[in-house]
């Protein structure tokens, strides 16, 4: 269970962690708490998968890679094969089926932004079906305002 | 932002997380072999040119039972999206708000936003805001939810 030291750390440190020698300690002090004690319930929060991870968050495409959201529409006796397919490719990072004629979509990120068109090519190739490449046009927001 | 090899190897060494000691500046700079002033030096240049959008905790959406994570799609007026997608992206219950191309006629939706609910009813609340908000500007909408994880990786740079 989740205390509100916990609630404290999911709503307050997803972001402005300090950048300083002892930045566990200085967030500790923001909380009210010690920095033996975050730091043993940051291990424990990673630990019960309630984060996924604690530290930088970097920006996909500034560090110069290709990064694509792609959409297949696949016939329901044909998904398996082509999902084994897809999910084989390094460059393919998450793979999702929803409900939707778009069946499949998953996130494609590749070292570079020239590296997308081949990817892709491959994937058609291979399955035998078109992509419905959508790549993100502009950003309007990200960030996780979550609230426990 | 140029990056150079160093920029790379702190990069390689934080993406899955920074280390959980008292000092994690300095373990990085160990590891990267370079000195604790440097690694905190282009981690302040990386956060301010935003190939580091921001430093802390990850949550887990899931975990935290937001259990009906719908990605909502709209088709809006390309003339007024920069207007209403700004909007939409400010709501609290929007994580991911982007313009992505139309692909006709299969796909007539140019609006993204990823809406979190505790339950689909929630969700649907929620992305009914949005209609509201968007009013006669949006021609149609759907809700996709994901039935199955076909695979999950995060982003990651070879090391």
């Amino acid at each position: 269970m989740m205390d509100s030291l916990d609630r404290a750390i999911i709503n307050h440190l997803q972001g402005g962690f300090p950048v300083c020698a002892n930045p566990y300690a200085e967030a500790a002090k923001q909380l009210g708490t010690s920095e033996i004690e975050l730091l043993a319930r940051i291990k424990k929060l990673l630990g019960d998968r309630v984060l996924t991870r604690f530290g930088p968050m970097y920006h996909a495409e500034r560090l110069g890679g290709g990064l694509s959201l792609v959409a297949m529409k696949i016939p329901p006796n044909d998904f398996d094969r082509v999902a084994g397919i897809v999910n084989r490719m390094p460059e393919v990072a998450h793979n999702y089926a929803r409900d939707n004629v778009l069946n499949m979509w998953f996130v494609l990120a590749t070292e570079t932004p020239e590296g997308q068109q081949n990817a892709l090519d491959v994937i058609e190739h291979e399955t035998g079906y078109p992509v419905f490449n959508m790549p993100k046009i502009k950003e309007y927001f990200v960030e996780l305002k979550l609230r426990v | 932002m140029n990056m150079d090899a160093i920029d790379r190897a702190i990069i390689v060494a934080t993406q899955e997380g920074l280390p959980l000691v008292p000092q994690p500046y300095h373990a990085v700079a160990h590891q990267v072999g370079i000195e604790p002033d440097e690694v905190m030096a282009r981690f302040r240049i990386m956060l301010e040119s935003g190939v580091i959008r921001r430093i802390g905790a990850v949550p887990n959406h899931y975990a935290l039972g937001y259990k009906a994570n719908g990605m909502t799609v709209w088709d809006v007026a390309d003339e007024r999206i920069d207007e209403l997608g700004k909007r939409i992206g400010q709501l609290d219950f929007v994580s991911h708000c982007y313009q992505r191309p139309r692909h006709l006629p299969d796909w007539s939706y140019n609006l993204f936003a990823m809406v979190h609910g505790h339950d689909r009813t929630e969700t649907e609340r929620k992305a009914q805001q949005i209609a509201e908000l968007l009013g006669g500007d949006c021609r149609a909408h759907e809700i996709l939810y994901s039935t199955r994880i076909l695979k999950k990786t995060g982003l990651r740079i070879p090391g």
